[in-house]
């Protein structure tokens, strides 16, 4: 019997956390093949170069190297598989001209990775260097081409208001914006900003093994990635074998942020030299190899402008920026600036125009990075009310709650035809204003200026976009049907009570950190009253479950997790039957609690779930006509994305003399809609803060002119680790969607997408005496004392 | 994150580790391994023999010499960092170690090997050049010692020669007061040093009767500010004798251009560290 059950926001300790912080939890990595040979990759130094020849018949000849295999070997199997095939895909190794420093060239498979890479050594590559396009304006320009046989670098340009044209009809705003800036009673303030490049960095580097069963004819592939299903989908595509023959596994990932939401082609290769090898084949990145072998983050540089009345209302907004796709285009790559699109206009009911142009660069593919498009276009937007608010001398918090949706006005459509089901944006700001008490901390800031400190409190509202549907948007002409997933955005779970009463789920989506056991017990805990510690949740095995797109844009919780509670709606109700029968009573008078069954208003007669398993496995035991067994599978096709939004508040103090910002608080509140696992959505929102930190003040992958990344290594790209953080203050609001009947909306990327920007904030703010009006990230010391230095001029 | 191969010696005693260093070209010495295992795995660096030294017994002490304090070749930093004689007779290396990596490098690496690695952004160079610490070397010849301001000679390159061992590390008990001062790459005092000052002073009369002042990121190795302790020396010690002597701060320095700070950004930056060492180094003088 058991005896902890959980209803939904009950706070519960995460159970994955004493295997994972033991290091007992199995990565890809822990998980040996007898007889694996490991596979190192020779990188292209160049970030472009005609491939004149390549020499392996060194490497070939040194002892325990099996195979050394170049794009020559492989080229039939054609190119990586894109659910958005725009742009040039990539080849599985260079083909004829390397287009990125970092792009993989030869592959060699050895006894183990040290004779590999010693392989990798001994291969000498006749590089011929071309002229490399890096800079993004420059490569809008034409200048030069990225790709010789691609008409524009340009490879398309995403508009608010036309970016579905044929399905989604969206007034053009932009003869409403250039109105309201002829009227003479507007104020227009412009800037041009960058949203920097940034390189995830999971703490477990990707790594794959693959081995080929000959046997059964049958792959058997464990990778570190976030899309089990896809990948297997892609390999068997490739080799053109059935889905079935294709059986991945995602154990525990370490971290994904996005940069495991993609198949590489390493991920291929290792399946391709199994096949020759007849040895299961892994490769594993080694950390400064992830960041040009993995694809990277952000990376636009734009202008934006925003215009409105004296007394504080928006009559227009117009962002136009150039998107950095890199060189070869992956799985999602030029669709990430479409979901910063749908929230370009933030919190605000505002006429607002956005342009997007995607551009490739000699540089490594970008793609989704947490929030994928919404950090970038919530910067703009934030960084332009409060330049706003500052120019015509009002609160930022009184510019925004003058400009937000009214909670009366949902379910809204925004500014790109999108219906936003539901939002409170300004009980949200009151209760921010409160836990920060906002009038004290202004007087504290005047206070601390009239003592020469620079001090600065900086707000921003965030809208997010998340929980992908609907389902019609597969029909936008990309998705997961490229993988051969049978499904754009449908999620998919199944609950089995065992004999023993205690439940396994089987989710077809799987945790890089998210605590995906802690979340699917509670779900599972809350319908059927099974304590939390009896039941187990698998995840990540293409061969346990029947569909899953997995783990990314905040889903998991919205999608599979409704799949989930509606399976185990169903095994419920079959249970009820049975408890029923047991008890002489009518299936609705059954409740579920505390491990078992009772007849409601008599709490103290329990039927436990052993006593109904072991009626479900012996159906003569239970009610006539009744099915053996206890489980139930669920699809949730959702019919709406789900909007959470939140506003966040820095407060800091910038040292002038060195340029140093210090965190004096941070204060947090969130509306991801009903809560299922308080501590889980707690640290979901630590970890997106600490992201959006680390974009605002640390981190940015710097290339040079000729296309050599200057910061692969952990020495030249930092990133904060929590004695770099402040101890964040959250709270939350709650305003549950109607888009799925959790009304729960998502939180895995709300943290990212609200907190550059409120930090980019507090620092102009803490400047603004000194007329300092942007910094570009990351505000590390140089900069901030640059800025100082140019506003004394 | 897959070195060359390399072979590897674990000495059992000082003497053992001599001979091996003496006895194999192109031989290396690992105490923590810190500085050596990165540069190997990124192969950067491929040393034909590794001599861990890890397990000589007598090396792991902080001890009182009657004039002077004596820090073990595997002192780790955190010992360093938090150990009352180095915080009273060395408080600018102390302070220096405890802005040292982070709190597993700190209780992994050594003093005296980031001493040897002779970075140009650590920290505990310019500490110990602030508190004249003296270098004891040993090798088969025997022991050799050097004053700090001798042994930094340039961008990752130590006085010590191939067959010697850096086994000790003094600070004299020589009065007056210390401090280290840096911004770091990740700001405050995170990561490795943007710039950095570390300053020593004692005073006389009202006057200052010594100081050295040395700067550690900007310039091409830790170094003395010899122009700043010019002026400082002599001096009356006030605001304005600080900003004096911080003014001549990269006197006599290259400086460099790094991704953290332009030559100018740096210089300016040299000068800020070296008045708030000073200026904290006086509060304890």
């Amino acid at each position: 019997m058991t005896t902890t059950t959980s209803a939904l926001g009950g706070v519960i300790r995460r159970k994955e956390d004493p295997a994972l912080i033991r290091g007992r939890g199995r990565y890809v990595d822990d998980i040996k093949q007898s007889g694996e040979l490991a596979a190192a990759f020779v990188r292209s130094p160049f970030a472009k170069a005609r491939i004149a020849s390549i020499d392996t018949s060194a490497a070939r000849a040194m002892p325990g190297v099996r195979a050394v295999y170049t794009i020559d070997d492989v080229r039939h199997l054609g190119s990586l598989i894109a659910q958005v095939p725009v742009g040039k895909l990539r080849p599985l190794l260079a083909d004829g001209v390397v287009k990125h420093v970092g792009e993989a060239v030869a592959m060699v498979v050895a006894d183990n990775r040290y004779l590999a890479q010693d392989a990798v050594e001994a291969i000498v590559v006749d590089y011929e260097p071309l002229e490399a396009v890096v800079d993004l304006k420059d490569a809008a320009s034409d200048r030069a081409k990225v790709h010789d046989d691609l008409d524009s670098n340009v490879l398309l340009t995403w508009t608010g208001h036309e970016w579905w044209a044929d399905v989604i009809a969206v007034e053009d705003p932009r003869p409403k914006i250039e109105e309201a800036k002829q009227r003479s009673d507007t104020v227009t303030v412009e800037l041009e900003m960058v949203n920097q490049r940034l390189i995830p960095v999971a703490i477990e580097p990707r790594s794959v093994v693959a081995s080929w069963n000959e046997g059964y004819e049958r792959l058997e592939v464990y990778s570190s990635s976030q899309i089990p299903h896809a990948l297997a989908g892609a390999i068997a595509k490739t080799f053109g074998l059935a889905s079935t023959a294709v059986h991945v596994r995602a154990p525990e990932v370490g971290g994904g942020f996005g940069c495991k939401l993609n198949v590489y082609p390493d991920e291929v290769l290792v399946c391709f030299a199994s096949m020759q090898l007849h040895a299961p084949v892994r490769f594993t990145e080694t950390r400064r190899e992830s960041a040009v072998s993995t694809i990277q983050g952000r990376g636009w540089v734009g202008t934006a402008t925003i215009t409105g009345t004296r007394d504080g209302k928006i009559l227009g907004y117009e962002l136009r920026v150039l998107a950095d796709m890199g060189a070869y285009s992956q799985n999602f790559t030029v669709a990430i600036p479409l979901l910063g699109l749908w929230v370009s206009a933030g919190q605000y009911d505002i006429p607002a125009y956005f342009e997007a142009k995607c551009v490739v660069t000699n540089t490594q593919t970008t793609d989704a990075y947490r929030g994928a498009g919404r950090p970038e276009a919530l910067y703009y937007i934030e960084r332009l009310v409060d330049a706003f608010a500052r120019e015509i001398g009002m609160d930022p918090a009184d510019v925004r709650r003058m400009n937000y949706w009214k909670k009366d006005q949902f379910p809204a459509v925004n500014n790109t035809g999108l219906a936003i089901d539901s939002g409170d944006y300004e009980t949200n700001l009151d209760k921010l204003l409160a836990m920060a008490d906002y009038a004290g901390l202004r007087r504290m800031q005047a206070e601390a200026r009239a003592e020469g400190r620079y001090i600065g409190i900086g707000l921003s509202s965030y809208l997010e976009i998340c929980g992908f549907g609907p389902s019609v948007l597969s029909e936008i002409g990309f998705g997961w049907n490229n993988y051969g997933l049978p499904s754009s955005f449908s999620g998919s779970g199944l609950v089995r009570v065992n004999p023993d009463g205690s439940a396994t789920v089987i989710i077809g989506t799987g945790p890089s950190g998210q605590g995906h056991e802690t979340t699917w017990s509670q779900i599972v805990s809350s319908v059927l009253g099974i304590g939390t510690d009896r039941i187990r949740v698998s995840h990540g095995d293409t061969a346990e479950s029947p569909m899953g797109v997995g783990t990314f844009g905040s889903r998991s919780a919205a999608v599979d997790g409704t799949a989930t509670y509606e399976a185990a709606l169903k095994v419920r109700d079959k249970a009820a039957e049975i408890a029923a029968h047991l008890m002489e009573a009518a299936p609705e008078d059954i409740r579920f609690a505390d491990g078992g069954a009772h007849v409601v208003g008599t709490p103290g007669r329990v039927v436990a779930w052993e006593e109904i398993a072991d009626v479900a496995y012996r159906p003569h035991r239970g009610p006539d006509g009744l099915d053996a067994g206890l489980e139930a599978h669920a699809i949730f096709s959702p019919g709406n994305a789900t909007w959470p939004f939140g506003s966040h508040i820095a407060v800091v103090e910038v040292d002038p003399a060195t340029g140093n910002v210090d965190f004096l608080r941070y204060i947090g509140i969130d509306d991801c809609g009903n809560v299922i696992s308080p501590m889980i959505v707690d640290g979901q929102v630590h970890g997106g803060i600490a992201q959006g930190v680390g974009q605002a003040l640390f981190e940015e992958a710097i290339y040079d002119d000729a296309g050599n990344l200057l910061t692969a290594s952990l020495i030249d790209y930092p990133i904060p680790t929590a004695s770099d953080l402040p101890s964040f203050e959250l709270g939350r609001t709650v305003t549950p969607t109607d888009v799925n009947p959790m009304g729960v909306k998502g939180i895995g990327e709300a943290g990212t997408i609200g907190s550059a920007q409120t930090i980019v904030n507090a620092v102009v703010d803490a400047l603004a005496p000194l007329g300092v009006t942007h910094v570009d990230m990351p505000l590390r010391p140089r900069r901030v004392w640059q800025a100082i230095q140019d506003a004394r001029g | 994150m897959y070195p060359r191969e390399f072979e590897y010696v674990a000495a059992a005693s000082l003497g053992d580790a001599l001979d091996a260093l003496a006895g194999i070209p192109g031989a290396k010495v690992m105490s923590g391994g810190m500085s050596l295992l990165p540069l190997m795995k990124m192969r950067l660096f491929s040393p034909a023999v590794v001599v861990d030294i890890g397990k000589v017994p007598g090396l792991d002490a902080i001890t009182d010499k009657g004039d002077h304090i004596a820090i073990g070749a595997l002192v780790r930093h955190h010992q360093t960092a938090t150990s009352p004689l180095v915080t009273e007779h060395g408080a600018a290396l102390a302070e220096a170690a405890s802005y040292t990596g982070d709190s597993q490098v700190r209780h992994r690496g050594t003093t005296c090997g980031s001493l040897a690695h002779a970075d140009i952004a650590a920290d505990q160079p310019a500490g110990a050049l602030a508190v004249g610490a003296t270098m004891v070397a040993a090798s088969k010849n025997g022991m050799r010692e050097m004053a700090a301001a001798d042994f930094f000679v340039d961008t990752l390159t130590s006085a010590l020669d191939p067959g010697e061992i850096l086994v000790e590390v003094r600070i004299p008990k020589a009065g007056g007061g210390s401090a280290y001062d840096k911004l770091g790459r990740r700001g405050g005092h995170s990561d490795y040093a943007v710039a950095g000052a570390a300053a020593w002073v004692t005073r006389s009369n009202g006057t200052i009767a010594d100081a050295r002042i040395a700067i550690t990121g900007v310039g091409t190795k830790p170094a003395l500010a010899l122009g700043s302790m010019e002026a400082f020396i002599g001096s009356d010690g006030s605001a304005e004798a600080i900003a004096v002597a911080a003014q001549r701060a990269t006197e006599g320095v290259t400086v460099l251009e790094d991704l953290y700070g332009s030559e100018e950004y740096k210089t300016h930056l040299a000068k800020v560290f070296v008045a708030r060492a000073l200026e904290r180094a006086l509060t304890r003088a």
